[in-house]
């Protein structure tokens, strides 16, 4: 990492390291967490009310919201608040997702990545290029569906659509609701598959050791910046 | 003349068709039944109407809606579109023959065409909220409408409206229940004209060929019937004068069909949408199964405290 850089890479507010044994890394602010799990538990109550009249075989769905009916009311409502809470998450992540080149190699390695085999993998800020699709495909897709969804939502905007445009609506709404529940599957197998990483959204904390194998580059900012915060002012 | 439906008896008597009957049930699969009934149709003879609205008051009156009156909006409309209380409505044209260079008025009732391939059934996610008797008749069964409006999306005929008392879709039921029994609908009941008859879809063909004949003897040459093959035909036919170009009565679509926007959302999307879904589910269990868990390893954890310790250091 260049010293002379006095912008931070991609460390966000509340970052921090704690030596010790382990290393702990605070990852996750409060805020950010509360933010997350609301937009998380807004996306599930939406994919499985969205699931319930998507096909058939799934309208018994309809019965954890109450009856079609409620189902059919209630979907939109959880859709809006679900764009005001990605929003939140959205303006604290946007910056530390930006894409860098070494996301490139990563791409390029994805056989690596796939294996395990990190040790072939160039150092990485706070996210790697997966965890960027995740955030970028999940903010597009948001935008397309709260888009699509108005179009829809009879009960309020009926009558500013045409009723094509509502068809081409309500198809658009539905394929974008497949590719964000198979996103939405990867960033939750992820967060299985890489062991240590749940604790950073419930607790906040990952050890040292789970930032230098999979996140080195913003470990490295981290304790560069503990130690170095005076020498940046002076240099 | 053709002959009038007999009042029914007084005894009461079994209903002719019911569950038992059904052909298509939406977002369910059932078994056909044992044998289909004749079908049934209402030929609306487009010649024959005066627009005296006897059959949207009689629509009224018997399916018991309270269609709110509106402002006049300067056209004969009334009200100015089908509603959730007014199942049927009259259509005004004026429209100007090339040919002849005279004013034609044209009125069309329109209403629920009870589709042979219902649109609306097919779009619809609510088991059994829209059912297809054998005779042809398509019907919305209201306890179990979740009010979506789907079925406005797959109507080809911008039919149905959902209703912002009850969230409900309400459309003409072709007086099931009046057919039910042997009846025919309401406004075929109440047309003083017979440019409503009801009958057997073969009956009214063959009224239709006898209707056609006498326009085209009065100089109508392109006098049709309107029974559009694209959703299978309709059990509601309109006898035109003009059948070469039904869009001139107020937008009756030349060759109606069941978008293939609604086709693909309902065909494809739905199947490999949850078959996508399947497929990156189960390529995480066999990631999984064959990639092991992704773990921290001591050294790592040695790792980072060397790192955090230089850093102290500095």
């Amino acid at each position: 990492m260049n010293p002379d850089d006095k912008r931070p890479y991609d460390v966000e507010a509340g970052d921090g390291v704690h030596p010790g044994h382990p290393v702990i890394v605070d990852r996750y602010t409060v805020g950010a967490r509360i933010n997350h799990w609301v937009t998380a538990t807004c996306l599930v109550l939406l994919a499985l009310s969205g699931l319930s009249l998507f096909h058939p075989s799934l309208f018994f769905l309809t019965a954890l919201f109450g009856g079609g009916q409620w189902t059919r009311a209630i979907h939109p409502w959880i859709g809006v608040v679900l764009f005001f809470s990605f929003a939140g998450l959205f303006i604290r992540f946007w910056k530390a997702n930006l894409w860098k080149s070494e996301d490139n190699t990563w791409l390029r390695r994805i056989r690596d990545v796939l294996a395990g085999h990190e040790e072939n993998l160039p150092e990485l800020g706070k996210y790697n290029a997966g965890q960027k699709f995740v955030f970028w495909g999940m903010s597009l897709l948001i935008v397309v569906l709260i888009a699509s969804g108005i179009v829809v939502w009879d009960q309020y905007f009926y009558a500013l659509t045409s009723v094509e445009q509502k068809r081409i609506a309500i198809l658009v709404h539905s394929v974008a609701a497949v590719v964000i529940i198979c996103v939405w599957i990867v960033h939750v197998y992820a967060a299985i598959w890489v062991r240590g990483t749940i604790g950073a959204m419930t607790k906040g904390r990952v050890t040292g050791g789970w930032a230098w194998r999979h996140h080195r580059k913003w470990l490295r900012e981290l304790v560069g910046r503990r130690s170095g915060s005076g020498k940046t002012t002076a240099g | 003349m053709f002959p009038p439906i007999p009042n029914p008896p007084v005894a009461q008597t079994a209903p002719k068709f019911d569950e038992r009957d059904l052909v298509r049930r939406s977002a369910s699969s059932i078994p056909p039944p044992a044998k289909r009934q004749t079908e049934v149709a209402k030929l609306i003879d487009v010649s024959k109407c005066i627009g005296c609205k006897a059959c949207q008051a009689a629509c009224i009156e018997w399916n018991d809606t309270k269609q709110p009156i509106e402002q006049n909006l300067g056209v004969y409309e009334n009200p100015s579109d089908l509603t959730p209380d007014m199942f049927t409505l009259m259509r005004f044209t004026e429209w100007e023959n090339p040919e002849t260079k005279t004013l034609e008025w044209l009125i069309r009732k329109d209403g629920c065409m009870h589709c042979e391939d219902p649109g609306c059934l097919k779009a619809c996610p609510a088991p059994g909220a829209i059912v297809q008797y054998s005779n042809g008749i398509v019907d919305f069964v209201h306890e179990n409408c979740i009010g979506c409006g789907y079925c406005i999306k797959g109507c080809p005929f911008d039919i149905p409206r959902i209703s912002k008392v009850d969230h409900k879709a309400y459309k003409c039921t072709l007086c099931s229940d009046r057919v039910a029994v042997g009846q025919g609908p309401a406004c075929q009941k109440a047309c003083p004209t017979q440019a409503i008859v009801f009958g057997t879809k073969d009956e009214m063909k063959e009224w239709a060929d006898f209707r056609i004949k006498d326009l085209k003897s009065r100089g109508f040459s392109k006098a049709g019937l309107y029974d559009p093959p694209g959703v299978g035909g309709t059990h509601v036919m309109y006898v035109l004068h003009h059948a070469d170009k039904p869009e001139i009565y107020a937008g009756l679509p030349g060759n109606p069909t069941i978008s293939p926007i609604v086709e693909a959302w309902k065909g494809m999307t739905k199947y490999l949408g949850l078959g996508l879904m399947g497929v990156a589910a189960v390529a995480g269990v066999v990631h999984h199964l064959i990639a092991g868990a992704n773990r921290v390893t001591p050294e790592d954890e040695a790792n980072a405290e060397k790192l955090a310790d230089e850093g102290q250091r500095q």
